[in-house]
């Protein structure tokens, strides 16, 4: 970086980049909104769906588990669990917990009534119905 | 100290310090967890002390920030603080608001917290990062308003560098873009897309202009190198982060039920996301070696090199080994991304608040320097943590790549949990470099209270 390339150049440069990669990000962003609904499984998105959702935040699922990838890695993938074990399976999973076996990671109870467990139930079969690209690679998450 | 007002630092760094501890004590909570799965159980569950590992890390770099900003603002405007009593009055309600949030999710099931803190009103919570209270939330946008009023009423009124424009697009950045924090909609589509505008935008977009400007601020100082040339760089080197960055958040849109472009725009484009972090190792070596000055602070110049370096490799290396797509599709969500995050975030991000608080606290405690001895027990620290951090990034990845190998890749899948028992050793040893890190911290924590003979006295 010899005189001929000065600050004020580094400077319009970075403006100038900055606003046009935002620009075309906003632009893809524009274009996803259009694309997504193609692929979300919007149309099974149900009140229960909805409350589901709700169950699964307020009982900080994600600080255990990932859902589609994300979240912390201390448990299973949960985004495609409803295709793996099925809905009566998580329901007395979630509800026989914690195993209290020695030295086993542990899940704590969060006392779910059955409406609830039914909700998230749902929240997690319209998750795995997403479209995801065909991730997981396969069905253990 | 060249003015007054830049003494409001010094509170932010020390509890940006204390923070730190309590983020360290709780990874080792959870690295014990990783292996004796019933550790702590039921008093603190795994994802407790996650969401407390997490969040202290998030609160204690946005106190360094904070602290970095109200010392490097005057002396870059050349004019006093706005307001000096506004900031020390936000100071403690940040704090206490942290703290209060911290022991909401130690005290109090976190259904209950959010029952009694306004998410029937407004659901916000249990997202990852995002998981405080709405009451917290609006709490950290109310502090970030004023910090921010502070700190532009005092831009306005002085000098305006390059250093602290850059500061200050980056620290209205966090601002703006943690308002998307507010956002989550029912569709998870749509949740996934807009919740990595607060995370991917701020740690591969905005807080990356933090870290230039930190860095650029100390290699000033510490170098002696013309302000023109290291500006200039500034410039260079963030315009490769928000050009490649921006557009690398596509690098998340790959699985969760966005459009399949993505994966060439995020793969071609944060696959660029190392040159700006090659770049800045690349800045600060050259400026060092160019230095013209003999500054008595030896210990931040080598936190100078030292986030230059790790953040390459925390970021840039470790970010480009899972981040092309088809790399991806197996390592997505495993311990790989554990070691990157955990590389990334110490390198780029707890390296430079450290950078600044090792320049700046001996100019706040009235000196240019610390003494020898305390300077070498700080660099006995740099080296403890910053290798501590590199076996713990190692051995995550060896877990990650058995992993991803036998429950992703392999012929004949096997479950979780038998994945997570097969690589156990490594957990163990993670859990050993660890331990490593909790002792490099205690030293660095040491070095503040250990005298002998001081440098001249600051100007």
């Amino acid at each position: 970086m010899s005189g001929t390339f000065t600050k004020s150049m580094a400077r319009n440069i970075f403006y100038g980049g900055t606003v046009f990669f935002a620009l075309l990000f906003l632009a893809l962003t524009f274009d996803s909104m259009q694309a997504i609904p193609k692929r979300d499984n919007h149309a099974n998105l149900t009140p229960s769906v909805i409350a589901g959702k709700k169950v699964w935040e307020v009982n900080n699922c994600i600080g255990c588990h990932t859902l589609m990838g994300e979240g912390a890695y201390f448990a299973p993938e949960l985004g495609n669990v409803y295709k793996r074990r099925g809905p009566e399976f998580i329901k007395a999973w979630i509800q026989s917990q914690p195993t209290g076996t020695p030295g086993r990671r542990q899940m704590p109870n969060f006392h779910l009534t059955e409406q609830q467990l039914n909700d998230l139930v749902e929240f997690l079969k319209y998750s795995s119905e997403i479209n995801t690209a065909n991730w997981p690679p396969n069905i253990e998450g | 100290m060249q003015y007054s007002s830049q003494a409001v630092a010094k509170p932010y760094f020390i509890a940006a310090i204390g923070l730190f501890t309590g983020q360290v004590l709780f990874g080792l909570i959870m690295g014990l967890q990783y292996v004796i799965g019933d550790f702590l159980f039921p008093a603190i569950p795994f994802n407790v002390a996650r969401m407390v590992h997490t969040n202290l890390l998030i609160v204690w770099l946005l106190f360094g920030f904070m602290g970095a900003a109200y010392y490097m603002i005057p002396e870059e405007t050349e004019t006093e603080l706005y307001s000096p009593k506004l900031a020390l009055l936000m100071f403690w309600v940040f704090l206490v608001a942290g703290a209060a949030t911290i022991l909401g999710y130690l005290l109090v099931p976190y259904a209950t917290l959010a029952k009694f803190t306004g998410n029937d009103i407004l659901e916000t919570m249990g997202r990852e990062f995002l998981e405080q209270p709405l009451l917290t939330k609006i709490g950290i946008v109310v502090v970030a308003l004023v910090f921010l009023f502070n700190l532009t009423m005092t831009l306005l009124k002085g000098r305006k560098t390059s250093i602290s424009l850059v500061l200050m697009i980056g620290l209205w950045g966090l601002a703006v873009f943690f308002l998307f924090s507010f956002y989550n909609p029912h569709n998870l589509v749509l949740d996934k897309y807009f919740w990595w505008w607060v995370v991917h935008l701020w740690v591969e977009g905005v807080w990356e202009l933090i870290l230039g400007s930190l860095l650029a601020f100390v290699l000033i100082k510490v170098t002696g190198v013309d302000r023109e040339v290291i500006e200039k760089w500034l410039y260079v080197i963030i315009t490769m982060t928000l050009v490649t960055g921006i557009i690398g958040t596509g690098h998340h849109y790959f699985w969760i039920g966005t459009p399949e472009y993505w994966q060439w725009w995020g793969s071609v484009f944060s696959a660029l996301e190392p040159i700006p972090f090659f770049a800045m190792t690349v800045f600060a070596f050259n400026m060092v070696n160019r230095r013209r000055r003999e500054h008595p602070n030896k210990a931040a110049t080598l936190w100078a090199l030292g986030t230059g370096v790790m953040s390459f490799l925390g970021a840039g290396v470790w970010g480009f080994l899972h981040t092309l797509a088809p790399v991806n599709y197996y390592t997505h969500g495993t311990q790989i991304t554990a070691a990157h995050g955990h590389m990334a975030f110490y390198g780029a991000y707890a390296m430079v608040v450290l950078c600044i608080i090792s320049y700046a606290m001996p100019i706040l405690r009235g000196r240019a320097a610390n003494s020898e001895k305390s300077q070498v027990l700080e660099m006995w620290s740099f080296w403890l943590m910053t290798i501590a951090m590199v076996f713990i990034t190692l051995f995550l990845t060896a877990a990650g790549i058995l992993q991803v190998w036998l429950q992703r890749y392999s012929s004949t899948p096997i479950p979780f949990m038998a994945a997570q028992d097969q690589v156990a050793i490594f957990y163990w040893l993670r859990e050993g470099a660890g331990v490593m890190f909790l002792i490099g911290l205690l030293i660095y924590i040491a070095s503040f209270f250990v005298s002998g003979e001081t440098k001249a006295k600051a100007a």
